[in-house]
């Protein structure tokens, strides 16, 4: 592609690197946050630490990377501890209470950072939030490499991470799931609630420092939702969020390089391509997730709705087959008028049914075929046996009969026949005096 | 915009907006020359207040004006957002205007027209919000995303976007710069038609929240009726985010992201605190809003080294710290008081019935309206008839003198009041009608009662009393005390 071919592993594989890293060290988290309605907080957290960043500066007078750190941190967990405090002893709605915690510590960064800066010159748009470009620039010695800082304090990061979601696993699980169950097993919810806050709260900072705050509040929520998508297991949901958060960061990249070319423009920002990156993804995942995606339950209405009608199909030709023995096709019109449905529909059904055998060409219309006959008796058995059973046992009036049969018809398997045959006594005929066929023989 | 993060670009650009709302007040004034370095806060001069106070700039004039229309409006629509659950639907919101602003700018530039065209950028803000709110309804409706994460996507993604597209315009003509002061508050003055932009929006939304009130406060705390007085829920939502979305953009473009989410939040939550009423709420929200931005830039107006933005939240959030401890419908402190005066009187009728029951099992029970003091009770007899410590029995009994219901003596003794005695032959009556209530009707074991009647007697009203002892007892006395239906457990061991 366009643009790739500058691609330098010394540069952009530290950048790819470090927005994995930062992403699935986030993502992790995030499961737990989406789940217990919180996604929200990675955000309030990244606006609500800067008087921490600010405070820490004013103490030590320098732009030391620990204290600093140390100080957000400190701050972000405040934030989380407010958020919860106002909401239980003030009573107010959960968002409310985070809007007010995260306007009003930013808004007081603001005034202390302001007031730092005739200290010291204090740039926040390079202290506080770095940037992705630069990770391959700051470099320390691991042995005998050079690795970017940013790339071992994520690592770092994403190994406390993982380290607490395995060994808390169960505990987690439980306190997001069913907080009274984990309580009555001797979890105390608290108490996970507010290590979640913290990890929350240093990897924000962590990440933020390094990587830009866009990526990390992306990450907290975006690949998380695709994976929430895609499946009801945890365990799953967590592997997969981390896979999707990997796979948005490094589409993000070369997104970031890729995609302005199109329009004639140099490389864009890459932490932004990342989060447009995951959102990419999670729209797919919306569209195309195995049980809950959009596009997947569509078709499987559409698929559905077809079986129905190349049923109703069969059932119209039995029925013609039992009217006129000698005529047993029924031509195209024929079956147009009867079965209400649009071209596009008849066509498709008409095509299944006869790739399956079940009809043939005949003139201007079709015929069942062998195979084609015993599945529509059994389903004009269904039916019939349906109509009898709805009037002698259920008392239904006969002017409902059929057409609660005809939906019924399509759902009753032979055991099911066999047990309304029982009940209604194996009769003959139907309440409209039509006979009721046996059971076909394969 | 710069790959730094959005924070950066809202810090900078919040510091330069301090310096511009401060700017006409003190524009003639002796701070103009200080260093421009020096950013240390200097107290207003008599003259500077004079200036404020009596409006005399008429910058300030605008300024102040804008900033209040746009806290009242603000606060009006942050109510119903609130109590809707959407606290946070203005953070997300405002995020998503960020797209429409850049692509507006890169699609014009490539046209050649003016990018900077207000008008077309506030158009392209609008409509990318417009569309983040599409797609936070379509996957809380279609989907199984929940409401929160579908704000936290909607929120990140199209940031994430909008500083792509910003990236790019960025190298396109090197004349982007500006947008940003764009997205997080203008950089110039906020001139006279800015003023009137945010009166005229902050009126019609006033309005329009006014016209749809009714329909609001349904879709607030009664969605299922609502939807069966055949109201379309989706519209409504719709409606009420559009406001939010409106007063957002108007809000952006004039005084930045983080401001213009404070201001739907922050006084809503506070005047919550002071109202269980819908139409009073919104009233003191709109209040709170327009009066904490009045005085954050005045404030600022005096101090021009603070960023305004910034005092404007804080003093919006220094009135909900208030309205949190002080209020007195919800608010902390009153609820504690509350509890607090509760505990006391059930820490103190449980005092009176221990001292009565003592004195009945010994055959001297005080009767209602007697006119002398009641018969000594030793206090130390009366540790083993409840859990309560030495230390707690002395206190409530001190605190029982105190009200004149007790008179401790020499010995360790005490002796209920005439009104001591009423009132605590009164709360024996109480507990044991409670008990014969239970055993009669509610079929609860006599060995049962004694806890539950613990726990009602204190907040029985008359009314309740009165069905009580016509269903006990019909037509017997109904100031006699009965007699306990349980055997008393710890009176008599003497």
């Amino acid at each position: 592609m366009a643009g790739l071919e500058n691609w330098n592993w010394a540069l952009d594989g530290w950048i790819v690197a470090a927005g994995v890293l930062c992403a699935v060290a986030s993502a992790l988290l995030g499961n737990f946050l989406v789940l217990r309605k919180m996604s929200m907080l990675g955000d309030a957290i990244s606006h609500a630490v800067l008087p921490g960043l600010a405070a820490a500066f004013l103490i030590t007078g320098a732009r030391e990377s620990v204290p600093m750190f140390l100080g957000a941190a400190l701050v972000g967990v405040l934030t989380a501890l407010l958020t919860e405090w106002i909401r239980r002893y003030g009573r107010v709605d959960e968002g409310g209470a985070m809007g007010v915690v995260f306007t009003a510590l930013f808004a007081l960064g603001l005034v202390m950072i302001v007031q730092a800066a005739d200290q010291v010159d204090l740039d926040p748009g390079c202290v506080l939030y770095g940037a992705i470009e630069l990770t391959p620039l700051d470099t320390v010695e691991l042995g005998s490499f050079h690795v970017p800082r940013v790339v071992v304090v994520l690592s770092i990061v994403l190994a406390i991470n993982l380290l607490v979601v395995v060994l808390f696993y169960k505990e987690l699980k439980l306190t997001s799931f069913d907080p009274e169950l984990a309580k009555s097993l001797g979890i105390n919810a608290q108490s996970m609630h507010y290590l979640l806050m913290t990890l929350v709260a240093v990897t924000a900072v962590a990440s933020f420092e390094t990587v830009g705050n866009i990526l990390v509040v992306a990450m907290f929520v975006v690949p998380v939702a695709a994976a929430y998508m895609c499946t009801d297991r945890l365990a799953t949901m967590i592997v997969a969020s981390s896979l999707f958060a990997a796979a948005s960061a490094v589409l993000g990249h070369i997104g970031a390089i890729v995609v302005p070319r199109w329009i004639g423009y140099r490389s864009t920002t890459t932490a932004g391509m990342m989060a447009v990156a995951a959102g990419f993804l999670f729209g797919l995942a919306v569209l195309l997730a195995p049980r809950y995606g959009l596009l997947v339950k569509l078709l499987r209405r559409r698929l559905f709705a077809l079986r129905i009608l190349a049923e109703d199909v069969l059932a119209l030709l039995y029925r013609a087959e039992e009217r006129t023995p000698d005529e047993p096709a029924l031509a195209r019109s024929q079956l147009r008028q009867q079965l209400d449905r649009g071209l596009l529909a008849r066509r498709a059904a008409y095509a299944w049914l006869r790739r399956q055998g079940d009809i043939r060409r005949q003139r201007d219309g079709y015929a069942l075929t062998e195979q084609g006959r015993r599945r529509a008796q059994s389903l004009v058995r269904a039916h019939r046996l349906w109509e009898q059973y709805l009037e002698t046992a259920a008392g239904l009036g006969e002017r409902h009969l059929h057409e609660n049969a005809e939906q019924l018809e399509h759902f009753t398997n032979e055991e099911l026949r066999r047990r309304l045959a029982d009940e209604t006594a194996s009769p003959r005929t139907d309440p409209h005096g039509a006979p009721i066929p046996p059971e076909s023989q394969r | 915009m710069s790959p730094a993060g959005r924070l950066a670009a809202v810090l900078l650009l919040a510091m330069i907006f301090a310096s511009r709302v401060s700017d006409p007040a003190v524009a003639a004034d002796e701070t103009r020359q200080a260093s421009i370095t020096d950013r240390s806060v200097q107290w207003p001069t008599a003259g500077q207040w004079r200036r404020l106070l009596l409006l005399e700039d008429y910058n300030t004039r605008v300024v102040l004006l804008g900033a209040t229309m746009l806290g009242f409006a603000g606060g009006a629509v942050g109510s119903f957002a609130l109590l809707r659950g959407r606290a946070l639907m203005g953070d997300a919101l405002s995020h998503a205007a960020v797209p429409g602003i850049g692509l507006v700018f890169l699609a014009v530039t490539m046209a050649g027209g003016d990018a900077k065209s207000f008008v077309l950028l506030l158009a392209g803000a609008t409509c990318s919000s417009l569309l983040g709110l599409a797609v936070i309804l379509f996957l809380r409706n279609a989907t199984r995303i929940k409401e929160d994460a579908a704000l936290g996507i909607v929120l990140s993604v199209f940031f994430g976007a909008g500083a792509a597209a910003l990236g790019i315009a960025q190298q396109t003509t090197g004349h982007a710069a500006g947008l940003e002061g764009f997205i997080y508050g203008k950089t110039a003055s906020m001139v006279a038609s800015d003023a009137l932009l945010i009166a005229g929006a902050g009126l019609t939304v006033t309005v329009l929240c006014l016209l749809l009130f009714k329909e609001f406060k349904l879709l607030c705390f009664d969605e299922g009726f609502a939807a069966s007085r055949g109201y379309s829920i989706l519209l409504l939502d719709i409606a009420l985010m559009g406001l939010v979305v409106a007063v957002t953009i108007v809000g952006l473009q004039a005084v930045g992201a983080i401001l213009m989410i404070a201001m739907l939040v922050v006084p809503a939550c506070a005047a919550r605190f002071w109202t269980e009423r819908m139409g009073l709420m919104t009233l003191l929200s709109a209040i709170i809003g327009a009066a904490s931005a009045l005085v954050g830039a005045g404030m600022s107006a005096l101090l021009p080294r603070l960023p305004s933005g910034a005092i404007i939240v804080l003093v919006a959030s220094v009135a909900f710290v208030v309205s949190m401890l002080g209020a007195p419908a919800r608010g902390i402190l009153a609820r504690a008081m509350r509890r607090r005066r509760l505990n006391a009187k059930v820490h103190r009728q449980h005092l009176l019935r221990a001292v009565y029951e003592w004195l009945e099992s010994h055959g001297q029970a005080p009767r209602r309206g007697q006119h002398d003091e009641s018969d000594q009770v030793p206090i130390a007899e009366l540790l083993p008839m409840r859990s309560w410590s030495q230390g707690e029995l002395r206190s409530y009994v001190a605190r029982a003198e105190s009200r004149g219901l007790l008179r401790t003596g020499p010995g360790n003794l005490l002796r209920l009041s005439p009104l001591g005695c009423e009132e605590a032959a009164a709360n024996v009556h109480n507990h044991r009608m409670w008990e014969l209530y239970l055993i009669h009707f509610a079929d609860v074991a006599a060995s049962r009662v004694d806890r539950d009647a613990d726990a009602i007697e204190h907040v029985l009203d008359p009314t309740i009393l009165a069905e009580l002892e016509s269903l006990v007892h019909e037509g017997a006395a109904a100031r006699v005390v009965p007699t306990s239906p349980h055997p008393m457990p710890h009176a008599g061991e003497t």
